[in-house]
């Protein structure tokens, strides 16, 4: 009994908040006196909201993408992930303050999971959790220090950004995890 | 079904290229590309398979092969044990069988298995408890898939569509298991022209036929405007059976040099499964030359081998999960207060 999708944020409101984040991330590390961040999104959702921050913010240096698929806590469940798209950190985080952006944040494991894969690339100054949407159901001891939007969901409800153009938010009514 | 797949048509085992899909192989590769920023990272592993325990049973010599597996084992964070087959129980009077028990019975989720006869790995695999996942490392005369993943992988880097390519094949193709499955796994992808190039005594009689490949007896004419040329190592023990007059005729006639390479395309590639016999069939200039992709191969074999690896073990995950667990019953009623309300 699937009903259809309906979009919950469209794309222009999706502009509004994200340019709302853009200001405060610059206040965010303005205000503690960080040097220039290294900004980095988490495929595929927060990559694409990571290349509208970054834009947005002007950051010198190029956009940095993870694929947690071979840090996820579930392998021994479900496996390998079938689409696993390579990644890539050009500018390595180490010493660096580092703006980790994804586009749904619920239960935290995929922070937790990409935290461990950019200490594997390097030990950065700090690590900012920015998300687009935090739809609360935390797992883990993770809060994001900057959040676009945010809305509780019973646990059985999906949210979904689809894009990359136009980047709407879609919530699925009973979709299972 | 195939046996190398599960009932979700994963990959359960991996022993031949036969009977796979162009979406498998494809995904293999996709897969891999993955693993190939892993050695990018200060600690070169991830911990996908952190736990498992994979056995190299290598009853053939190999090093590169051998090695290779292992590294992408340990880049999986999977523990290893390589087992020295000549030296160890089964040169006792220990049978195959009971090795692999014993080897079961430690609780080893992966038999990565190397043979000098053909069907070696789909007996193993055949006899394997179910938990256990077979890799083959290569059989007799038979197939040796990871290694024609990582050519198709290497070829996909420089020319990613696969479709027009010209691949010619050089060498003693008739006693091949890499010639086997780089031609089925090129066959698969689609590639079109396939041609398989040596002296007759060691091409298949019917390769025509029996491989769909277009055969030549002439290095020359072969490897006109061919994108791959891709050089078999010459086993030396040939020369004793008969199959050829020497080695310096061998080379005269079938070695890749300079000038026999610009009869190829321009942006040709030059490809070997190693260990190579400078001077036989390949000349050092080649070898050691721009148009050289044979060392990009051995890196790019580590990251095939972890997604094939970790692909089997992960869909043993599924298979072990597959009745249902307490895991798939949560999200329920009982834990909706931890919720935050609207």
């Amino acid at each position: 009994m699937t009903m259809a999708a309906a979009p919950w944020v469209d794309a222009s409101a999706l502009s509004e908040a994200m340019e709302t984040m853009a200001s405060q991330l610059r206040r965010h590390y303005a205000g503690q006196g960080m040097d220039t961040p290294l900004m980095v999104g988490i495929h595929t959702g927060g990559v694409w909201v990571a290349q509208r921050l970054h834009a947005l913010l002007q950051l010198p240096e190029p956009l940095g993408t993870l694929d947690i698929a071979f840090y996820r806590d579930d392998f021994t469940r479900i496996g390998l992930n079938p689409v696993v798209r390579p990644s890539s950190l050009p500018v390595s985080p180490e010493g660096r303050h580092v703006l980790l952006v994804d586009d749904v944040l619920y239960t935290g494991r995929t922070v937790r999971a990409a935290l461990n894969q950019i200490f594997d690339y390097a030990r950065p100054a700090s690590v900012c959790l920015v998300a687009l949407v935090d739809r609360g159901g935390r797992e883990l001891p993770i809060e994001p220090q900057i959040t676009g939007l945010r809305v509780d969901l019973p646990l059985h409800r999906h949210i979904k950004l689809t894009g990359p153009d136009p980047l709407v938010l879609v919530i699925h009514p009973d979709t299972p995890r | 079904m195939n046996s190398q797949l599960d009932a979700h048509g994963r990959l359960r085992h991996f022993l031949t290229i036969e009977g796979l899909s162009r979406e498998l192989l494809t995904d293999i590769l996709n897969t891999a590309e993955g693993f190939v920023t892993v050695a990018e990272q200060a600690v070169k592993k991830v911990p996908l398979c952190r736990g498992k325990t994979v056995a190299n049973l290598f009853f053939e010599t190999s090093t590169r092969t051998r090695t290779t597996f292992e590294l992408a084992a340990k880049r999986l964070s999977a523990d290893v044990l390589n087992l020295n087959i000549g030296t160890s129980a089964t040169a006792k009077g220990e049978t195959l069988l009971d090795t692999l028990r014993n080897l079961e019975a430690m609780h080893c989720d992966m038999f990565v298995v190397r043979h000098t006869q053909s069907g070696a790995a789909h007996f193993i695999a055949a006899h394997a408890a179910p938990h256990v996942s077979v890799i083959n490392a290569g059989d007799g005369r038979h197939a040796h898939p990871t290694q024609a993943m990582l050519d198709m992988f290497t070829i996909r880097r420089h020319k990613p569509d696969f479709a027009p390519l010209c691949v010619a094949i050089v060498g003693d193709v008739l006693h091949s298991r890499v010639a086997r499955s780089v031609i089925g796994a090129l066959q698969t992808l689609g590639v079109q022209r396939v041609r398989v190039i040596g002296p007759r005594t060691l091409l298949p009689a019917a390769a025509r036929e029996a491989l769909g490949v277009e055969v030549f007896y002439d290095l020359s004419q072969g490897i006109r405007d061919a994108d791959v040329v891709m050089m078999l190592r010459l086993q030396r023990e040939r020369m004793q059976g008969g199959f050829l007059p020497s080695e310096h005729e061998y080379f005269r006639l079938f070695g890749l040099t300079e000038e026999r390479l610009r009869l190829a395309k321009p942006d040709a590639i030059v490809m070997h499964p190693g260990p190579i016999n400078r001077g036989v069939e390949i000349d050092s200039r080649v070898a050691d030359g721009l148009q050289s992709v044979i060392l990009e191969q051995v890196t790019y074999g580590i990251a095939v081998r972890m997604a094939v690896m970790s692909m089997a073990l992960g869909a043993q995950n599924q298979r072990a999960r597959s009745g249902g667990t307490a895991e798939q019953q949560r999200g329920g009623g009982g834990w909706r207060w931890l919720n935050r309300s609207a």
